[in-house]
């Protein structure tokens, strides 16, 4: 079909681990749909037929952080969500990305008051951040565009010397 | 017979006789002030009395004068699905003795609405069986519907994840 036809006769085919594993990576970008508030809805749409995040690879959203690479924070984060977040965040194993979707996640949005905190960088590092209240699935669609972009720089020679995570135990009572 | 105005009136002053009601009326609704020590005993009546029924209650929430002598006035908003008849009980409580008897025995929901309004002007509710924070984090030291919390807050009142990378 593709691949084997243009390798018939003696023609072979070369290419580097990291070519290799951006390409898969990139086009498997899952997330986890860290809907916390309106901007969620809009999220969601993007999965939906119409906008078909799956033209993406993407498609595969995981309700469980330990599969996923791609945090979209879409919502206002207050305070006292600020620590769930973090924690979501820590569970997901490495590489891992972080789309800000939204003015509230990016930068408190209209609510400039004592409860939502203002930007999520704050305590979370952020690669994309997403304008709009809510931002349009298109404009969500082009954030993780630009997320496999990032990807496609990234080499494995990157990790190397960064150091492993800390292990906290955490004890049961 | 349908609930008036002068029913209510004529019922509280005879239960509580000796004790004085402020009844003012807005836009057809009916408003009753009240010292704040009766306002158990008057919730309670008003909800068995037969003919009040006063079953649901809508809202428990406070005003914040500022500078007023009486700084605070608890606010009830109930309902007499019976009659269909709506009803606003006031009582006003001073800073410096911050509290006022829980309707929560009366009112199940009541609960949740004093926790509410503890939580955000610090008003302490007598007798309620789980004065807890509603919204804001236990460990959270004011109450920010107070007109001297300032809206962005108290910096590093509330606390972020620690940066671990
Ligand atoms: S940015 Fe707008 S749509 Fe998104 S969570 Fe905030 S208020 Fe809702």
């Amino acid at each position: 079909m593709g691949l084997e036809a243009r390798l018939n006769g003696d023609s072979f085919f070369t290419t580097t681990v990291d070519a290799l594993t951006e390409w898969a990576r990139k086009n498997s970008v899952w997330p986890m749909p860290m809907g916390i508030s309106c901007c969620a809805i809009e999220m969601m749409a993007s999965g939906d037929p119409k906008y078909d995040i799956a033209r993406f690879g993407s498609e595969v959203m995981r309700f469980t952080p330990r599969q996923c690479d791609l945090m979209i924070v879409a919502g206002t984060v207050t305070y006292k969500m600020s620590h769930v977040v973090r924690k979501i965040y820590d569970q997901m194993p490495d590489p891992k990305w972080v789309i800000a979707m939204g003015a509230c996640t990016s930068s408190g949005g209209m609510y400039r008051s004592y409860p939502v905190v203002q930007g999520i960088d704050q305590f979370l590092p952020v690669d994309i951040y997403v304008a709009g209240c809510p931002p349009r699935p298109d404009n969500l669609l082009n954030a993780l565009m630009q997320i496999q972009d990032k990807i496609g720089r990234t080499k494995a020679r990157d990790f190397q010397d960064k150091p492993l995570p800390e292990l906290t135990v955490i004890q049961n009572n | 017979m349908p609930l008036s105005k002068e029913l209510i009136e004529q019922k509280l002053n005879e239960k509580f006789s000796g004790e004085s009601f402020v009844f003012t009326e807005h836009r057809n609704e009916l408003t009753v002030s009240l010292d704040k020590k009766n306002i158990a005993a008057l919730c309670k009546y008003l909800k068995e009395e037969d003919q009040l029924a006063f079953k649901l209650c809508e809202d428990i929430t406070a005003i914040d004068w500022a500078k007023r002598k009486n700084r605070f006035t608890v606010v009830y908003h109930i309902f007499s699905i019976k009659q269909n008849f709506r009803l606003t009980l006031k009582a006003d409580v001073d800073e410096s003795d911050c509290n006022i008897d829980s309707v929560s025995s009366v009112w199940k929901t009541a609960n949740w609405h004093e926790r509410e309004t503890f939580d955000m002007y610090g008003i302490h509710f007598n007798n309620h069986p789980d004065l807890r924070r509603m919204y804001m984090p236990e460990e959270f030291e004011y109450h920010p519907l107070r007109k001297d919390f300032p809206l962005m807050g108290i910096p590093g009142s509330l606390s972020l994840p620690k940066n671990k990378n």
